[in-house]
């Protein structure tokens, strides 16, 4: 009876539930590419933090024990994640991975010329610049170079995408809701004789309240659904383009139990948003009819 | 088994019914009478546990109203069929799924609920207009489906708040037979009406409401009291 109903309810009434499916589906839309854009810049930031931060380039007539002592001293600080020593060997191996399409360039380039390297990462974003200056001071140290402009701006922009991300999503939700409650607020309202009738033929209040229920929750899940499906559609037009502009940094392909999960979650969603808008519809008329 | 004990009804400062109290026995057929504004549809609606009285109490068969909780309301209500003036049936479904509704409702199987509802069409003489919709009937089909959809489920009370209202004289008639073979089954019937060639041809009991008050209340009566025709 309450699936018959709920069918009754949208056929009669078909371009008041598109509505309330669009404006939803709209919103939930733009939550999942908030959602994938702030998940993904938070891996960025994930790499860039996970990778050495500091380079220490070392000089040529460095010894062992110096390098050994270096290492100890800045471990002491308890400030460093992980310190890797690059000889010069390593260093030429690098060199010829990145560049092994470029055989005039490998030609010229032997491990004599290049520099010996330490590679530190640290526990705290913030400890990068007393490290980095700690280093400096080393004699055996030539040069020392770290991307605290690159990962300061990067967590600066994903704390904004998180927030504008958040305010954004709260306010849709809000819209979504109160959509839900306008549409079925005036459904039921068309439907006030007949509720009348049903009290009068027995029905109980579950009776007469949970197709609008089972309604405002068919909206919130067709509506992410299809939102689901428009982001992903999105997101993989946009993929060649990301690829190229993320580099190296493993976020594609994205797996499809993880696009799974942003379904579930949007389909949590919708079924809160439609069974709160239809709750609050519903309240709103035995209101009125008190 | 309808026991109406002192019932007060008021609306504001306005006295709807004042200190009704009678009964009425399992089987019955009783007519409610009285001019418009007597109280008749309020007293039905205070059975249909519509309104709540303001005071005295309701009964049906021991059960007091008082006592059902708000939430069990619907199980009263279970207990009686109604039929009203208006019909008020469901314009965008047949007389089928009208019918079908208090079944439906009560969650009956769908193969009792299809014979069941065959079997009331046949006994108010629906079954070729079965799957045709309310606009598609005449006045008196109409009233025989909204009897249908009142008795389906085989309540042991009928409420009828002027069914033959809209009805012209020959209709209303069959209608009363109808009701009659329905009151022959055991439904005790409670009918507010203002026609009085029903009324005086039946010659059941009748009660009287007058501005709220009970004046009458005959066994073998008529539409019009022995005092009003001195």
């Amino acid at each position: 009876m309450i699936i018959k109903t709920v069918k009754q309810h949208l056929s009669r009434s078909p371009y008041q539930s598109l509505a309330a499916i669009l404006v939803v589906c709209f919103a939930f839309f733009v939550i999942a590419v908030f959602t994938l854009l702030g998940i993904g810049s938070g891996i960025v930031l994930h790499y860039f933090e996970s990778r050495p931060q500091i380079s220490a380039f070392l000089k040529d007539e460095i010894k062992p024990q110096e390098i050994e002592l270096m290492k100890a001293k800045l471990v002491g600080t308890g400030k460093v994640k992980s310190i890797t020593y690059f000889s010069k060997e390593d260093a030429l191996k690098i060199y010829k991975e990145q560049n092994k399409d470029k055989p005039l360039l490998l030609e010229m380039v032997t491990a004599k010329i290049l520099p010996a390297s330490l590679e530190i990462s640290t526990n705290e974003l913030s400890s990068l610049k007393e490290i980095a200056q700690e280093l400096k001071k080393e004699p055996m140290v030539e040069d020392v170079i770290f991307q605290e402009d690159v990962i300061t701006a990067l967590s600066k922009w994903t704390a904004t995408v998180k927030k504008i991300g958040l305010v954004l999503g709260v306010f849709l939700l809000l819209i979504s809701v109160l959509t839900i409650l306008v549409v079925l607020g005036m459904k039921i309202s068309q439907r006030k004789e007949e509720i009348e009738i049903l009290k009068l033929l027995g029905a109980s209040s579950w009776d007469i309240c949970s197709p609008f229920y089972l309604e405002g929750i068919f909206y919130g899940v067709i509506s992410a659904i299809f939102s689901w499906g428009f982001s992903y559609i999105a997101l993989l037009y946009a993929t060649p383009f990301l690829v190229s502009f993320l580099g190296e940094i493993p976020i594609f392909p994205i797996p499809f139990l993880f696009m799974a999960e942003i379904l579930g979650g949007l389909m949590i969603l919708g079924i809160v948003v439609g069974f709160t808008g239809s709750i609050l519809a519903m309240a709103r008329f035995i209101r009125s009819t008190k | 088994m309808i026991n109406i004990e002192k019932i007060t009804k008021k609306f504001g400062d306005i006295i709807a019914l004042s200190e009704i109290s009678f009964k009425i026995e399992k089987g019955e057929f009783v007519f409610l009478t009285g001019p418009s504004g007597a109280g008749k549809t309020t007293l039905i609606k205070l059975l249909l546990a519509e309104y709540s009285p303001t005071l005295g109490e309701i009964e049906i068969n021991g059960e007091k109203l008082s006592k059902v909780p708000k939430n069990k309301l619907h199980l009263w209500r279970r207990k009686m069929g109604v039929v009203f003036q208006d019909y008020k049936l469901f314009p965008d479904r047949t007389v089928f799924e009208n019918v079908a509704l208090p079944l439906e409702i009560s969650r009956t199987p769908v193969s009792e609920l299809n014979e069941k509802v065959d079997k009331i069409l046949n006994l108010v003489g629906l079954t070729e207009r079965a799957y045709l919709f309310p606009a598609q009937l005449s006045g008196g089909e109409l009233q025989r489906a909204s009897l249908a959809r009142a008795v389906v489920t085989g309540p042991e009370i009928l409420l009828a708040d002027e069914p033959t209202g809209n009805l012209d004289p020959k209709t209303s008639a069959e209608m009363i037979e109808l009701f009659t073979e329905i009151n022959k089954k055991g439904t005790t019937i409670l009918m507010a009406t203002h026609n009085q060639g029903v009324v005086d041809s039946f010659k059941g009991r009748v009660i009287e409401l007058d501005k709220g008050k009970l004046v009458r209340d005959e066994a073998e009566g008529k539409y019009e009291s022995k005092k009003a025709k001195k």
